[in-house]
Formats: C-alpha cells, sequence, structure tokens
C-alpha cells in the first residue's frame, strides 16, 4: 500500500495517508508478534515454547536464581525458551501477582511464600499441584521436607512447591566470641540455654565489643520485631496461636506474651542489645564488632560474606524457653491459575524440577533446602555454615493462617510496630498488647474477602 | 460549520422572530447533532473510564465487594465507612495526606508567582526562563523519582554529600527519616509541578495592561507599590484558581511518595490514595478501598465549595 501512495502523489488524500498508515501499523503488528511487545497489545501468548516467570529476589538471591534460570534455558532451547520478571518484594509483588491473574494474564509459574501462598489458593487465584502433575517430572511429596510440605497444604491439598526453609537463625561474630570465651576449640558456639545463658553470654560479649553483646533491627523493621518475638514466644509452653478460626479471632496467651515482650525489653533497657537500631544497622554492629551477635534471617549471609575480613558463624537460635523452635517462612512455586494445555503443565513442572535439582546453588544464599535429595547430599552437608543450622528447618513456626498474615503482610507490620516500639523502650508490654490487639481487631472482625 | 453559520444569519436578516420560532430549531438540532458526533468518541472513553468508575466506586462502597469475586458481593450499609472512620490508620494517612498538602500548596502558589513576576519582567530570553521553569512539569513522575532518589541518597547523594560538605557529621537520610520523609517529597513535588502555576499566573500577568504600570509610575509607585497594589488584586481570580487546583493537586498525591519512600519509613509517609490502593488491590477489598476514596472526594468537594464560595463573594465585591 505504501507504493500505492508513492504512485500518485498529487493525489495524496489526507484519507490515503490515513488508510496506508493503518495498513502499515497492522503490517508492523503482524510481522513483530513474536516479541513480548506485540504479544502483550494483542494479547496472543508469547512464543509457544516461552515459559514466563515471576519473582521477587533480589540481591544475592537474585543473582543465584539467574544462574539457575540459566541452567533452564540451556537445556529448553536458549534465552528464548524463559522469561523471567522480578519484581518489588513484599505486598507490591503479590498484587501484581493476584491482579495478573484476575485479568487473565498470569505467568505460567510464579513465586509465593508459603504463608502468603495460602491466601492466594483459597482466593483461586493458583491451581492445585496434583500428585500426577508431580509425577510428570519425577517428583513426589515424600521428596520434600515434611515441615514445609505439611504447612503448605490447604485443606489437604498442595497449591505450591516449596524449594528452602529460611529460619531465623543466630550469627555471631568468631573475633569477639573468642575474646569473651563463648567458642569450642573447633570455632563453634558453645551451647547457650535459657534466658539466663543468653543474658550471660551477652555480657561476656558486651564485655569485649564495649558497646552491645547481640544486635537486632528494632527501627522501621516491623518484620524482623515479629519474627524475634514469634521465635521467643513460640518457645514457650502453652503459647497459643495469634490467631484462629482463619484469623476471625485473636487469641494469643496474654501471659506468656507480656512475659516474653518484658524480657526483650529488659535485653534492650540493660543496654545488652540496641535500642534504636534499623535493619542494616543492626548488622553493621555485628559486621564491625560492635555486638558479638546477631539475630536474622538466613538470608543475610551473602551480606556476610562480602564483608571482608569477618569471620561468622551461623548456628540455630538457642533454646531461651521450653523448646527450641524458630520463625520460618519458605519460598515455593506457585502455578497462577489459567487455562493450560497438558504441553504447557508439562513444561511449568519441568522449570519447577529445573530449580529444586539446582537446590544446591540456592543454599549457598543461605536457605535450607527442602528438596531431601539436596538436603541430604553430601555437597550440602559440607556447604557451611550453611548446613550448621539446617536442622532448624524442622523445628518451624509459620505464621497462622489468616487472609491479612503472611511475610510482609498487614498482621506481620501491625504487631510487629508494636513489639519495636517495646524494644525501643517507647511503650510498655501491656501498652503493646493492647494497641496490637485493638489493630488486629479491625481485621479479625472483617469479613475475609477471599 | 457552514450549515450554522447559513442559518443563523439568513434567517435574522429576513425576519428575526420567524427564525427563533421555526428555523432555528432545525439548524440547532442539525448542528447539535454533528456536535455530540464529534463529542461521541471522548464522551464514550469519559463515561467509560471516568463516570462509571465513580459510580461503581459509589455503589462499591456499600457492599462487602471484592476483587476476586465477581458482582458486588453482600450490601453491608455504612459498615466500611464506619470501619474507616474508626481505624488508626485511615486517620494518620487521612493527616499525612493534609500534612503534604499544607507543605506544598504555599511554597507552590508563592514561589509560582514569585517566579512569575520575575520572568515577566526579564526583556530578552524570557522563553528560556519559561521553559527551564516549565520543563521539569512534563517529566513522567518515575522520572522525577528517580532524579530525586539519587539527590536524596543517604551518605553518598547530592544532599548529604553537600551537608556534609558544610560541615555536618553526620547528615540524616532525608527519605528514611520520618520527620524529613515528607518533607522531602514535598520538595520533590514544588520542584516537578511549579512550573503549571507558574505558566498560569505568567498568562494573567500579561493580561494585565501596561498603562496601569505607566499611569502608577507616573504618579510615583515604587515598583513594590505597583506589585502590592496592581499586580497582587488583578491577579486575583488567578490566585484562587490556582490556590484550589494545587489544593486539589496536593490532596491527590500518591506517585511520588509510592516511588519514593513506597509510605515509608514505618508508615510516616503513607498517604490516603495508598491506604486506598492497598485496601483495594492488595488486600483485594474493593469496597473498604472505595469507602476510602470517597471519603477523600467528599474532602475535596468540601474545598471545591469553600472556593466556589470565595469567588462568588469575590465577583459580588468586583460588580
Amino acid at each position: 500500500m505504501s507504493s500505492a501512495v508513492h504512485l500518485e502523489p498529487a493525489r495524496l488524500s489526507r484519507r490515503r495517508l490515513l488508510q496506508g498508515g493503518l495498513a502499515l501499523g497492522a503490517l508492523a503488528g503482524l510481522s513483530g508478534c513474536g516479541s513480548a511487545f506485540a504479544s502483550g497489545v494483542a494479547g496472543t501468548p508469547l512464543g509457544s515454547q516461552t515459559l514466563t516467570y515471576w519473582n521477587l529476589f533480589g540481591g544475592g538471591d537474585g543473582a543465584r536464581m539467574q544462574t539457575m534460570q540459566q541452567v533452564y534455558a540451556a537445556a529448553h532451547g536458549g534465552p528464548d525458551s524463559l522469561q523471567a520478571a522480578t519484581f518489588t518484594w513484599g505486598n507490591p509483588y503479590y498484587t501484581k501477582v493476584a491482579l495478573a491473574t484476575l485479568g487473565g494474564q498470569p505467568s505460567d509459574v510464579a513465586v509465593a511464600h508459603l504463608t502468603r501462598q495460602k491466601n492466594l489458593a483459597r482466593a483461586g487465584l493458583i491451581t492445585e499441584i496434583t500428585p500426577d502433575m508431580l509425577a510428570l517430572v519425577g517428583l513426589k511429596a515424600a521428596d520434600f521436607s515434611a515441615a514445609a510440605w505439611n504447612n503448605a497444604k490447604v485443606d489437604d491439598r498442595t497449591y505450591c512447591v516449596p524449594i528452602d526453609t529460611h529460619p531465623f537463625v543466630l550469627y555471631y561474630n568468631r573475633a569477639v566470641c573468642e575474646k569473651a570465651g563463648l567458642l569450642e576449640s573447633d570455632g563453634s558456639l558453645k551451647p547457650i540455654r535459657g534466658t539466663k545463658g543468653w543474658e550471660d553470654a551477652l555480657r561476656a560479649a558486651k564485655e569485649v565489643t564495649g558497646a552491645y553483646g547481640a544486635a537486632i533491627a528494632t527501627v522501621g523493621d516491623q518484620a524482623t520485631c515479629w519474627r524475634w518475638y514469634q521465635t521467643l514466644y513460640s518457645q514457650r509452653d502453652g503459647a497459643t496461636g495469634w490467631l484462629s478460626d482463619g484469623g476471625a479471632r485473636i487469641t494469643p496467651n496474654r501471659e506468656l506474651s507480656l512475659d516474653t515482650l518484658a524480657w526483650m525489653q529488659s535485653l534492650t533497657a540493660s543496654g545488652l542489645m540496641p535500642t534504636t537500631t534499623d535493619y542494616e544497622g543492626s548488622q553493621t554492629l555485628m559486621f564491625t564488632g560492635q555486638a558479638g551477635f546477631y539475630l536474622q534471617g538466613e538470608w543475610e549471609i551473602t551480606t556476610a560474606e562480602d564483608i571482608e575480613g569477618l569471620d561468622f558463624g551461623m548456628q540455630p537460635v538457642p533454646q531461651f524457653y521450653d523448646r527450641q523452635v524458630q520463625q520460618a517462612d519458605s519460598h515455593t512455586f506457585v502455578l497462577p491459575s489459567k487455562p493450560r494445555t497438558d504441553d504447557q503443565v508439562r513444561r511449568a513442572m519441568e522449570f519447577i524440577k529445573v530449580m529444586v535439582d539446582e537446590g544446591l546453588t540456592w543454599a549457598k544464599g543461605g536457605h535450607v533446602p527442602t528438596y531431601r535429595p539436596i538436603l541430604e547430599s553430601a555437597a550440602y552437608r559440607e556447604l557451611k555454615p550453611q548446613s550448621n543450622y539446617a536442622g532448624a528447618a524442622e523445628r518451624v513456626v509459620y505464621d497462622d493462617e489468616a487472609w491479612y498474615s503472611g511475610s510482609g503482610s498487614n498482621f506481620e507490620n501491625t504487631l510487629g510496630a508494636q513489639i519495636g516500639l517495646v524494644l525501643q523502650g517507647l511503650a510498655t508490654p501491656e501498652q503493646a498488647m493492647g494497641t496490637a490487639t485493638d489493630q488486629l481487631t479491625t481485621y479479625a472482625n472483617t469479613k475475609s474477602p477471599l | 460549520v457552514s450549515t450554522r453559520t447559513s442559518s443563523a444569519t439568513e434567517p435574522r436578516i429576513a425576519d428575526p422572530a420567524e427564525s427563533a420560532a421555526t428555523r432555528a430549531p432545525i439548524g440547532q438540532s442539525r448542528t447539535t447533532r454533528a456536535a455530540w458526533l464529534f463529542i461521541a468518541p471522548f464522551a464514550l472513553f469519559y463515561l467509560l473510564f471516568m463516570i462509571w468508575p465513580v459510580i461503581y466506586m459509589l455503589i462499591t462502597s456499600f457492599f462487602d465487594t471484592t476483587l476476586i469475586r465477581p458482582g458486588f458481593g453482600n450490601f453491608i450499609g455504612f459498615d466500611n465507612y464506619a470501619e474507616m472512620l474508626t481505624k488508626a490508620e485511615f486517620w494518620e494517612a487521612m493527616w499525612h495526606t493534609v500534612l503534604f498538602t499544607l507543605y506544598t500548596v504555599p511554597p507552590l502558589v508563592v514561589l509560582a508567582f514569585v517566579l512569575a513576576v520575575l520572568a515577566n519582567r526579564v526583556r530578552r530570553g524570557q522563553w528560556l526562563f519559561r521553559l527551564a521553569f516549565f520543563v521539569p512539569f512534563i517529566l513522567p513522575s518515575a522520572a522525577i523519582a528517580l532524579i530525586w532518589y539519587f539527590i536524596f541518597t543517604p551518605t553518598t547523594g547530592l544532599w548529604n554529600s553537600f551537608q556534609s560538605l558544610l560541615g555536618a557529621a553526620d547528615p540524616s537520610p532525608v527519605l528514611g527519616t520520618p520527620d524529613l520523609a515528607m518533607i522531602g517529597i514535598a520538595v520533590t513535588t514544588i520542584w516537578w509541578t511549579i512550573g503549571f502555576n507558574f505558566v498560569l499566573y505568567l498568562a494573567g500577568l500579561q493580561d494585565i495592561p501596561r498603562e496601569l504600570y505607566e499611569a502608577a509610575a507616573v504618579d510615583g509607585a515604587s515598583p513594590w507599590q505597583q506589585i502590592r497594589f496592581i499586580t497582587v488584586p488583578l491577579l486575583n481570580r488567578v490566585t484562587t484558581l490556582v490556590i484550589l487546583l494545587q489544593i486539589i493537586a496536593s490532596l491527590k498525591i500518591f506517585d511520588q511518595v509510592y516511588l519514593l519512600t513506597a509510605g515509608g519509613p514505618g508508615t510516616s509517609t503513607r498517604v490516603l490514595l495508598m491506604l486506598v490502593t492497598d485496601t483495594a488491590f492488595t488486600d483485594f477489598r474493593v469496597g473498604a478501598g472505595s469507602a476510602a476514596s470517597v471519603l477523600l472526594f467528599v474532602l475535596i468537594l468540601l474545598v471545591t465549595l469553600v472556593r466556589q464560595l470565595v469567588s462568588r463573594r469575590q465577583s459580588r465585591r468586583e460588580s
């Protein structure tokens, strides 16, 4: 049609020009069908062999995930076989997954936290993963750690394949602990037991550092405050879940909770732990030897390894109270709801298989593999300090189920903010419990939107 | 266009009375139809994407509508409103929104006025100033956020480096300090949007007849007196318009907060529209989100009403 325009330049009317332009546009659109942009505009699927995958991994995790993706791509016909996208962690990510699924344009595979996929499943936004689907790629339920696999179930059905468990752990600065006499001859930490044992260890470390015994974020980081509290509280006999009946009731054991908060506050009030420090600040304290210990999820191993000259160890958090457990969550793979052909189901499962097979790469980022062939492999056992706390993954507490709970959720933010105030000495345990309960009651009284 | 001129002018010459009674309506209905046809494409989109969502919002605010189920859900009367009005989060977000408005409206009106008066006095190269002040306004919010994120980067950013240069030992990160974050966002916004008010003022200034200034100069009025007694009063109407538009724009703050701090640190910059999106899209509670949205709508409506009253009094005084 462009040649017609050129043949009769004298009669080139506006209408002619528009027609020509439209035709050109249509042609460009058709020829560009293979491109991601064109398929987005036209709503056509990407190349039939391309798998789309969304995740929320940045930093060290992000880099390792890329390596794992390359393994898949190499085995499935090059870079065009996979289109991966990384989004902002937390609520923005889950909002995007939910809206895309509702809009009929989700990715083929997506990452979700174990605690968050339950709500996605209840909302009908992800597809059940049946034993038959697992069998397509030679997987079965028994291949995975029981703790993660069973906790992930929603009404006895499985909607995700967990790749890891990421428990809250204890980091320690060897140089400080050595001087404080807290190390065994092999460089591991002498056992610390009970609240008294912890206080003694912190006092010894504080004498060495001159600043603090242990560091944990107290400001601008609700999630860490929650992880610390949940770890301690869950270690007590008689601790009831904060939420029950799917979030309709707020049911913490008030006395145990107040007592736990009071102890947490006494640690910061006495100067054994800092009252005001944020996420990065708490790391820096341990990295620079101003604190002997540091409490956080195991994923900060990458950051710690990057610190030049830092000799550190990691182990499960001590048993402070009646039993040894820790707060945790897991990363899982889910299949957003959409019509799929058998081929597409198989391809999605193949991708997941590659990911769990590459569990050792993933484990280097600190996460404890859930895929038992990796977890029980000699290679993983030799991975230090990662394998030191692998056992912790079997003794974990996940967030109670509710439409407003899970990693980075309203529940964690609400309660974590109050715990932060307690640690900073700005609220008494009673005030914090009162405020948190009041605020959570609003959510509890709201009918679940799922 | 030709239809209207012929039918409107001819009859008036022949018989004005007849034209009004019989012939004009024919022409008018034809032009009206044509007008509607021209408007239709836009009107359709406007109805579909502006009017209907507003109606939908009003309806859903009375239901427990959720994003993930089709339909409106159950009718729950004013429960969504009651929830919002008794929720600390809502009032906190409302306060942050109002605070942002308080931070941005005065500078955006006063500074825009000052810059316009100064630019208007420039004889040569005025285009440069007009361009310089207006260009940021045409940039998308994401670009603005990137620029200012860079400026406000803790320790190594432009602003913190400048503070260190002046001798500050440990300058606080603007976007990471609860008390400073909103000010940082306000500064970003002022730099970004001042061009719009500036252009409105400049247009207003150029409408003021030069003779007034000449006469005042002849009478011995100082430049300051000229501004005080000629420019300011004659720009009154522009000022009320600018203030109204600015208040509305500031109450609708979302992009800059979302991109620069995501409501943080903590929730210290979480504004109302963020609460709305969190409730409606993250928590799937479209009904509750709509109620919060309607409450913001009511606030903006009140501001507009006040403006209406003020301008009515203004015009009464002028006449």
